[in-house]
């Protein structure tokens, strides 16, 4: 019998630290914040973990890629969250990528025009936040423009989210990950390169 | 120190969970309405119990927490809520605006300005802007999902045409986002325009209504006009009696049994700080008991 990794070490106090940090994040687009996460089996980034136990329980499915589809992996979101592992991206409230370009940006749910809501939260790991490629951000939440630097976006990204955009109000919001930091970039921005 | 025998905040995680979720879902999409499982609360609907159980998903130990009802901090109901936070979540909490990391209100935007550290969390009894023009949720969603929202300006513009202005002067419907039009609660007209582009996060929840909504900072938020009319907020074209402040919604109050009134600050934290700071009305000094309830 192998040990389970433990979650958050005291539940209502550390779920909701990190819902505020996500709260903010979602609030504030582009902001570079970080988590207290308890480690988490690799390859699931600590931070990712922690979006897990903070929001997935037996109301939400989820869907893993390749790289996360671990039995440790799996185990330790089932143990800590109850969640339930789907295979069909399109069914899942939260999509988690550990390998950014697996994420199947063209299956999650945008959910319809009367319940936007009833769409996909995609959580992508990405090598670095605060390095790398300049995204330029303009929406609700942002002052005037932000930039935001994202190491390991997957090729494709900034066409996918012009087209979710497009969509609005319905759409995909995302969470980009690195270690046990996180930025949001909910549907509502517009994200352009430079 | 927080209540024994309870979870913190009360509600369990399960609960707060789905709030959460639909929180950051509402965040995404400004002015939409969210779904939610709403729950018991130990307090009567009408009593703020959407408010509430927005406060109780978002809330931690390290918030400081203001509850305002008609501007005042003293009502029972303002009172009963800062209690129950303060017991089950152990927080502190505070009249002044400008110390709260979380204001709870009904009825009122605060005067203070508020900044990018603080969340305001309104309570609403009817979240659906349409809901008086159209008494089917089917067809207000759909006018939502189209953005179909010549109704409504029909029905401001009939006002127009029997009173020759819009007399609407709470519950102003606004325009979140250039997208979805959204109640802002029954706050008085004179607060709308501190909505638009706000540094605060503003988050609003309908426990009988099952809904929860928001406004994230910096989004424009119109309130709903027209070219040849536009939005007027309105505001008694008085002074507080007490603080002198020109610029403050005011409430007109009866002072004594002689049927004298007065017109004072809504605001009862914005009056009491500008008095302590010297500003004086011209009935500086009037033994107001009770002012404002
Ligand atoms: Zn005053």
């Amino acid at each position: 019998m192998t040990t389970l990794a433990p979650g958050f070490a005291d539940p209502p106090l550390a779920a909701q630290a990190a819902f505020r940090r996500l709260l903010d994040a979602m609030a504030r687009p582009g902001t570079v914040l970080s988590l207290e996460a308890p480690p988490a089996p690799p390859p699931l980034a600590p931070a990712a973990g922690a979006i897990a136990l903070t929001l997935c329980d037996a109301d939400t499915a989820i869907w893993l890629d390749p790289a996360l589809r671990t039995p440790e992996v799996i185990a330790w979101l089932r143990f800590h969250t109850g969640c339930r592992v789907v295979q069909a991206a399109e069914e899942a409230a939260f999509a988690f990528a550990a390998q950014a370009t697996a994420m199947p940006l063209d299956r999650l749910s945008t959910g319809s025009d009367e319940f936007p809501d009833r769409s996909a939260t995609a959580v992508f790991q990405v090598a670095r936040l605060g390095a790398g490629t300049p995204l330029r951000l303009t929406g609700p939440g942002i002052e005037t423009t932000t930039t935001l630097r994202v190491e390991g976006l997957p090729p494709g990204f900034i066409e996918w989210r012009r087209r979710n955009h497009t969509a609005y109000p319905r759409g995909v919001d995302v969470v980009l990950v690195a270690a046990t930091s996180i930025a949001a970039l909910p549907r509502s921005t517009a994200v352009t390169v430079g | 120190m927080s209540l024994p025998g309870y979870n913190f905040a009360y509600l369990d995680e399960q609960t707060k969970r789905m709030i959460r979720r639909a929180l950051l879902k509402a965040v995404a999409i400004p002015g939409y309405q969210v779904p939610f499982a709403s729950r018991e609360m130990p307090l009567a609907y009408g009593w703020g119990t959407g408010g509430m159980q927005v406060t109780a998903a978002v809330i931690g130990p390290h918030d400081v927490l203001k509850v305002i009802d008609q501007g005042a901090d003293d009502t029972t109901n303002a009172v009963s809520i800062r209690r129950f936070f303060a017991l089950t979540a152990g927080v502190r909490t505070t009249e002044r605006t400008a110390e709260a990391t979380i204001i709870q209100t009904r009825h009122r935007i605060p005067e203070t300005p508020l900044t990018a550290a603080q969340i305001l969390v309104y309570q609403v009894p009817q979240p659906e802007p349409l809901r008086k023009l159209e008494p089917r949720e089917t067809e207000t969603r759909r006018m939502h999902a189209l953005a179909d929202y010549g109704l409504m300006h029909v029905k401001l513009y009939e006002d127009i045409a029997r009173h020759g202005r819009i007399t609407l002067s709470y519950d102003y419907p606004v325009l979140v986002n250039g997208r979805h039009v959204m109640a802002p609660s029954p706050i008085p007209s004179f607060d709308n325009p501190k909505m638009h582009r706000s540094p605060a996060l503003q988050l609003f929840g309908a426990g009988r209504e099952k809904r929860i909504y928001a406004v994230p900072p910096y989004t424009s938020v119109e309130s709903l006009a027209f070219e040849d009319h536009p939005f007027h907020p309105w505001k008694a074209n008085e002074a507080c009696g007490l603080c002198g402040a020109t610029d403050s919604y005011l409430d007109e109050v009866v002072v004594d049994d002689r049927g004298g009134r007065l017109f004072v600050c809504s605001d009862t934290d914005h009056c009491t700080t500008r008095r302590a700071a010297g500003h004086r009305g011209a009935a500086a000094g009037h033994a107001l008991a009770g002012a404002g309830e």
